[in-house]
Parts: structure tokens; C-alpha cells; sequence
């Protein structure tokens, strides 16, 4: 089995981080009823002697004595850091993982990218290092950040080249919260184009969050949870916004539950490479068969079910709810409408009981409504993975590489455009060092270029499928 | 070139043909593949998986097929044919060298390696405690299953026939036409169980079931033995290098040219050092082999 390592990214980045782990530790401990350390575990987790100082302390195998998440968190404020390593997690992250400052990028990439990322290239590389070398198999690095602040989005984005430069072979995942229409932060469409350039050259898969689909899919689940409805109790762990649980005392603020979305998509996005099941994805499978060119890696992800009805009377037809709702609008984690737009490939991983003829069967009922590219017809990719999360019987991630990303990208060049037009805040930007009015162009333009390549497919959308002529062959 | 005098290479593939819904790629990396074993292997023995899916889902009768159920029925394919056989009429010693001979009986050309396998009888537990069987019954359903290329052996059309000897030649295969006549480089026939001496072959020895090539006596050969297999009192398989998988590889075939066309997923497979131009020799390879199994009517 392959490892990955998490890099979490500035203050967005580590709350979801931080989210991450504790459900994913939740997830092991519910699974790993005898605490030995095996190859599911291992592949987030280290397991240490820690009474052996220095390096010596990894243990491969046998009873699990400390775990340490398999991470490297990095912030420019010390803030959520410091909340992490004082709080329930914190013999969970190795102390040597951290890479910290005390100001922050004042919501500017240029600070985080240019600034820091040459301040703190040397120590972000060993830190790498260390934890490339802590595993027998790294296959996948996972950054998870914002796209709207300074240091997720600027640092978060430099390192990417640095892991492309130093680790070419292992692939890079990035986990990007976009900012919605109503965001706080005035520069954030600057600081998003900027990030948007770095991970069209430098991501091998990007997964484009937003907030206010969040936010919606939340509003959906409290509407259930409060409608009192005779009947519709719902399991409290089943929840896909609810923590763990028994860490967390304190009221769930309404980032904690957006938090814990983010961090179940990751949970059920690797639960394949984790646990065991009749038809294995790993993380290399994803980039290879829901990439068909290099820079169209953007995937739109949905997660189902939201929750679980405690009432269990109708198995099948709530199997078949759930994969009829993956392809839901209102299931997506950005605005985005895959059913009405253009797919290139489409993966379902999905864990539980759950055998391949309901799968065939899902999919041949959802496909007759869904439109493919006339040459990946049938671009579907699926996975099943036997363990189900934590509270649920079965679930599904739904992964779609579709052309109804391209609204996001549109209304991320629109918000750009007007700011940049009037120069509005420009000046914070282009006074820092390596900065020029060329980087902002040229990150529109790489922007463009890419909302291009959308639209050409979607203009391929209504032509009818050529027959392309055969090789003919002399007999 | 290679000479492997005491090893022959018999390569196992399986064909997903139309489900798609597994690996995106697959159609790349089966024409990859079967280009690659094709110059490497001296047959393939070549297994469709929906095929495979009909037969759990209609003869096993099972509701929710697993994994499982689909390995197990492939199993039983395998067994049916490398399981011991006697080495001759009348002998009770078992043959030494089965792949060897399995090559020797089926593959008298390089250029015609793909190797098709059926089953009969196949059924759930339940239904084979109402079922008895006689040789001459699934011989006869064996034949047609190959004459009219079925995979299984419900639904099989009975209308295919041979074509009448003396008539000019049959044609070229037309890969559009639902029902063909299945046109045979050579079979083997193996039967397992009771009486097994009884049974009666002569109809698979019929020259109008074969290529002009080899005489039926060359073309068609039987194994036999009277240990039963797996549950059936009575059991025959049927290992045949005829135009069984000319349909299922050209419409793979036809699918992972669609898909070069567009130059999907290309980047993926350069990247480790997979060129076009590799994947055209594959191209170029496959064409080959689909058009001369489609010739073989002539």
C-alpha cells in the first residue's frame, strides 16, 4: 500500500486539516478494533516509540503505540496553529512538521508566494524531505488552502512548484476553497487568479471547493434536522458535517461543519487507497482516467448521503436515492450543474455494502440523462470500497471532470477584471519584490485560455459523433 | 525469433466489451495489451466478461453478482479444459502435455492465435436437481453454440446454418450482420463424465464447419474422460480458433481509435514512455488479425 503526506496551508487550510484527522483517526479506531498498526493506517499515519528521541522511533508494525499524521502544516500566523497544537490533536502532529511565522500575508499572494516562499523555501524543502522519507511508498501529496488569502493561496501555490521541481513522480492533489461572490477579503479575486495560473501548470488534479455551496448544503441538512418530522430522526454521527464528536466540547461554530465536509470528500476520496474492498481505486487511477488532457484537471466533486435516516426500512430504493442525487446540483461542492454541461469522465467511489450490479444498474438508469463526449462515451470510472464512513451503511463520492466548472472560472475573471480594471489595490501587490504587472496579465491570460478550452468542448456538445474512418489493412 | 520448444505461452485475457464502467482507459490499454501478447504469446485464450455476466445473471439465475460469482464461473471455464484428460482412445493414462497439444490441435498458424471457450451445461445448484442430460443432447446444442457463435447457451439461434458444400465461397464476414456463420480454423471438444465413450462426434467433423486448410480429421480433436467435473454428471467444453472474438475486439478496437483520434488521455501513457507511434503499431497489428479472421470464409 502507497502513503500520502497533507500539507495544510494557511488559516483555511489547518482548520480543515485539522478536521481531516480527527475524522480520520475516528474512522481507523472504528475500523481497527485491536489497534494494530497495519497498511490501511499507515498510509496517513507513522506510528512512533516516542520514548526514542531523534528519529529512531518509527515502528512498522505489531500494536499501535503513538500515531503521527503524516503532515506538514504551515502557516504565516501563529493563531490556528498554535489552537491545533494546544488542543485534543496535538500529540497527533509531529512538532518538527510546523513551519510558522507571526505576521501573515495581510490577504496578499504576493506576500505569501514571494515573500515567504523564498524566506522559507530551504526549511519547506527539508520538512518535505522528512516526510517523503518516513515512507517506504509516497504516491500522492494532498494540499489543502484557500484560494482568497495570502498564505494559502500565495505560499500554498509555491510550493507546488517546489513539490513538481523536487518529487516529480508523486502526484499532487490540491483541495482549493474558491471564494463566493460575497467574500470579505476585497483582494481575493486577485489573490485567486494568481493561484488559479499555479495550479493550471503545476496541480496534477485540482479539487474546486466553494463556500456558499457549503453553506447551501448546510442549510439543507439543518432544514431536515429541525423539520421534526415524525419519523425522519436523523443518526447524529451520520452527519456528513458532524466532528467526531467526542473531542470537541465547545459549540460547533458554522466553519466546523463547511470544515468537516471538506474533510469527509478527502476521507472518502482516499478511503479506497486505505481500506480494502472488490474493486480498489488508488489515487494515481483517479489523475489517470479522469484527466484526458493535462490541463483540464479540474474535478467537481458531490457527496451522498448528507445524512442518514435512523428509520432503515428501504434499503435498495435509498441505495439508488443516493447515487440519483450525486448528480444533483444541490449535492455539489461548487456552484455548478453537471447534468446540464459536458462530461469528459465521471468516477464513483463508493464504500459500504454495495455490490457492482447495483452500480450497472445506477448507472445505466443515470446515463441516458447525462452527456459524454463523443469520444469517452463511456467515461465512467468506479470504485468499491467495502468499509463505509463512520455512522453510514454505504456512501458515494461522486467525481466529475465537466464542463460546468467553467461558470466558476467566468465569475472568478469577471470579479478579477473589475478590480484590476480600476487598479484598485494593485500597488500592495506590485511592491513587492518579483512582482510585475505581467504576472497579473499572464495569469488572466492562462485563465483564458482555459475557460477557451471549455467552451471548445461545449461546442461539441450538440454535433453528432463522427465515425472516424478505420486503419485499412492489406490481406 | 524465439523458439520455446517445452514452454508454450498461453496468455489469459479478458475482454470487458461494452460495461465501460470499470476503467476509462481500458479500451488503450487492451489493444496495448493484446498487440503485445499477440507477438509474444503462441495463443491467447481470450474470456468476455459480459458474457461471462449474462450466463451468472440468466443460467446461475444469481440476483446480485458479486466478483465473486463472475471468477467462479471463469474458473470453471479454465478447469473444463485443463483439467486431466486421457491421452488417447482407450487409454487410461493421462495426457502429459496438455498445452502442448491444446497447441499443437488449435493453432497451425501464427497469424490465427485468439482461442474462444464454451460450456455446456451451465446452471445454479437448484436447477441441475431437475436436469439429466445426454451426450447427444449437448453436442448438439455444443455445435450450434459454435456454428452461430453464442455465447451461452441460452438464446441460441438455431436459424445459422453451414453452408451447403458445392456453393461458391461464403463471403467475407460482415462485422454489421447480427447472425454469421461462425466459420472454424479448428476445435477441440472436451467431454467429462458417465458413458462418455458414447458420445457421438460426427458432427462436429462436418468440412463444412472449417476452413479449406486442414482436413476435418486435422482440424477438429476430442478429449475425454469419465471423472465428472465440478457438479455435472456430464460436461463438455469447447476450445475453438474460429471467428468467435472478431466482433468483441473490433469493437474495441473501433472504440480506442475514436478515442486516439481526439488524443485523450495520450499525455498519460507518454509520460511513461508510450509513443503514438507505438500505439499505432497496435492499431496496425489488431486491423491485421480482425481482417483475417473476417477473411476466413474464402
Amino acid at each position: 500500500m502507497t502513503q500520502s503526506v497533507v500539507i495544510q496551508v494557511g488559516q483555511c487550510g489547518n482548520q480543515i486539516g485539522c478536521c481531516f484527522w480527527d475524522l480520520a483517526l475516528r474512522e481507523h479506531a472504528a475500523v481497527n478494533q485491536k489497534a494494530i498498526y497495519d497498511e490501511a493506517i499507515s498510509s496517513f499515519f507513522r506510528n512512533v516509540d516516542t520514548r526514542v528521541v531523534g528519529d529512531g522511533g518509527s515502528i512498522s508494525k505489531g500494536k499501535i503505540c503513538s500515531l503521527k499524521a503524516r503532515a506538514v502544516l504551515i502557516d504565516m500566523e501563529e493563531g490556528v496553529v498554535n489552537e491545533i497544537l494546544q488542543g485534543p490533536l496535538r500529540d497527533v502532529f509531529d512538532s518538527k512538521q510546523l513551519i510558522t511565522d507571526i505576521s501573515g500575508s495581510g490577504n496578499n499572494w504576493a506576500v505569501g508566494h514571494k515573500v515567504f516562499g523564498s524566506l522559507y523555501q530551504e526549511q519547506i524543502l527539508e520538512k518535505l524531505r522528512k516526510s517523503a522519507e518516513h515512507c517506504d511508498c509516497l504516491q500522492c501529496f494532498f494540499i489543502i488552502h484557500s484560494m482568497g488569502g495570502g498564505t494559502g493561496s500565495g505560499l500554498g501555490t509555491f510550493l507546488l512548484k517546489v513539490l513538481e521541481d523536487e518529487f516529480p513522480e508523486v502526484y499532487r492533489f490540491v483541495a482549493s476553497i474558491y471564494p463566493s461572490g460575497e467574500d470579505d477579503v476585497i483582494t481575493s479575486p486577485y489573490n485567486s487568479m494568481l493561484a488559479m495560473k499555479e495550479l493550471n501548470e503545476h496541480a496534477d488534479c485540482v479539487l474546486p471547493i466553494d463556500n456558499q455551496s457549503l453553506f447551501d448544503i448546510i442549510s439543507k441538512i439543518d432544514l431536515m434536522v429541525n423539520s421534526g418530522k415524525l419519523g425522519t430522526a436523523i443518526k447524529p454521527k451520520s452527519l456528513v458535517t458532524s466532528s467526531a464528536g467526542a473531542f470537541k466540547k465547545r459549540q460547533e461554530k458554522p466553519f466546523d461543519a463547511m470544515n468537516n465536509i471538506v474533510a469527509n470528500l478527502l476521507l472518502n476520496l482516499t478511503s479506497s487507497a486505505r481500506f480494502e474492498g472488490s474493486l480498489n481505486m488508488d489515487l494515481n487511477e483517479i489523475s489517470m482516467n479522469l484527466v484526458p488532457f493535462p490541463q483540464l484537471h479540474y474535478l467537481v466533486s458531490s457527496l451522498t448521503p448528507l445524512y442518514t435516516l435512523a428509520d432503515v426500512n428501504i434499503p435498495s430504493r435509498r441505495l439508488d436515492q443516493m447515487f440519483s442525487d450525486a448528480f444533483s446540483k444541490d449535492h455539489q461542492l461548487i456552484r455548478a450543474d453537471p447534468k446540464h454541461s459536458l462530461y469528459l469522465a465521471c468516477a464513483l467511489m463508493v464504500r459500504g455494502n454495495v455490490q457492482i450490479s447495483d452500480l450497472r444498474r445506477n448507472i445505466e438508469r443515470l446515463k441516458p440523462a447525462l452527456r459524454f463526449v463523443s469520444w469517452n462515451q463511456e467515461g465512467w470510472k468506479t470504485s468499491l470500497c467495502s468499509v463505509p464512513p463512520v455512522g453510514h451503511s454505504h456512501s458515494l463520492l461522486a467525481l466529475a471532470n465537466n464542463t460546468c466548472v467553467k461558470p466558476t472560472f467566468i465569475e472568478l475573471r469577471e470579479r478579477f477584471t473589475r478590480l484590476y480594471r480600476k487598479r484598485a489595490h494593485l500597488h500592495h501587490y506590485l511592491q513587492i519584490e518579483g512582482m510585475e504587472e505581467s504576472c497579473f496579465t499572464e495569469a488572466l491570460s492562462s485563465l483564458s485560455a482555459l475557460i477557451q478550452e471549455y467552451n471548445q468542448l461545449d461546442a461539441t456538445k450538440s454535433m453528432p459523433a463522427e465515425e472516424l474512418p478505420r486503419l485499412s489493412v492489406a490481406v | 525469433m524465439e523458439i520455446w520448444p517445452a514452454f508454450m505461452l498461453l496468455s489469459k485475457t479478458r475482454f470487458w466489451k461494452q460495461l465501460g464502467i470499470w476503467v476509462i482507459v481500458q479500451n488503450y490499454n487492451s489493444i496495448l495489451t493484446l498487440s503485445h501478447l499477440y507477438r509474444s504469446s503462441d495463443a491467447l485464450l481470450v474470456h468476455e466478461n459480459d458474457a461471462v455476466h449474462k450466463i451468472c445473471a440468466k443460467l446461475m439465475n444469481i440476483k446480485q453478482i458479486s466478483f465473486r460469482d463472475i471468477n467462479q464461473v471463469l474458473a470453471h471455464q479454465l478447469g473444463s479444459v485443463f483439467q486431466p484428460t486421457y491421452s488417447g482412445e482407450g487409454s487410461f493414462h493421462y495426457r502429459r502435455n496438455p498445452l502442448g497439444d491444446l497447441m499443437e490441435n488449435l493453432v497451425p498458424h501464427p497469424e490465427f492465435k485468439m482461442l474462444g471457450v464454451r460450456n455446456i451445461p451451465q446452471m445454479s445448484e437448484n436447477s441441475l436437481a431437475y436436469s439429466t442430460f445426454t451426450w447427444a443432447g449437448l453436442l448438439k446444442h455444443l455445435r450450434q453454440m459454435l456454428i452461430s457463435n453464442a455465447k451461452m447457451e441460452e438464446g441460441i439461434d438455431w436459424q445459422v446454418r453451414p453452408p451447403l458444400s458445392g456453393l461458391p465461397t461464403r463471403g467475407k464476414m460482415s462485422l454489421n450482420k447480427e447472425s454469421h456463420f461462425n466459420t472454424s480454423i479448428a476445435n477441440l471438444v472436451i467431454l467429462r463424465g458417465k458413458d462418455v465413450h458414447s458420445a457421438e462426434l460426427g458432427a462436429f467433423k462436418d468440412p463444412a464447419l472449417y476452413t479449406s486448410w486442414l482436413e476435418p480429421v486435422h482440424a477438429f480433436s476430442v478429449w475425454k474422460t469419465q471423472r465428472a467435473f465440478s457438479k455435472y454428471e456430464k460436461s463438455a467444453a469447447l476450445v475453438s480458433n474460429s471467428q468467435f472474438l472478431v466482433k468483441p475486439l473490433d469493437t474495441i478496437v473501433g472504440k480506442a481509435w475514436n478515442m486516439f483520434a481526439s488524443k485523450a488521455y495520450i499525455h498519460q501513457y507518454t509520460k511513461f514512455g508510450i509513443e503514438e507511434e507505438d500505439f499505432l503499431d497496435s492499431f496496425t497489428l489488431l486491423e491485421q488479425v480482425i481482417a483475417s479472421y473476417c477473411n476466413l470464409g474464402f
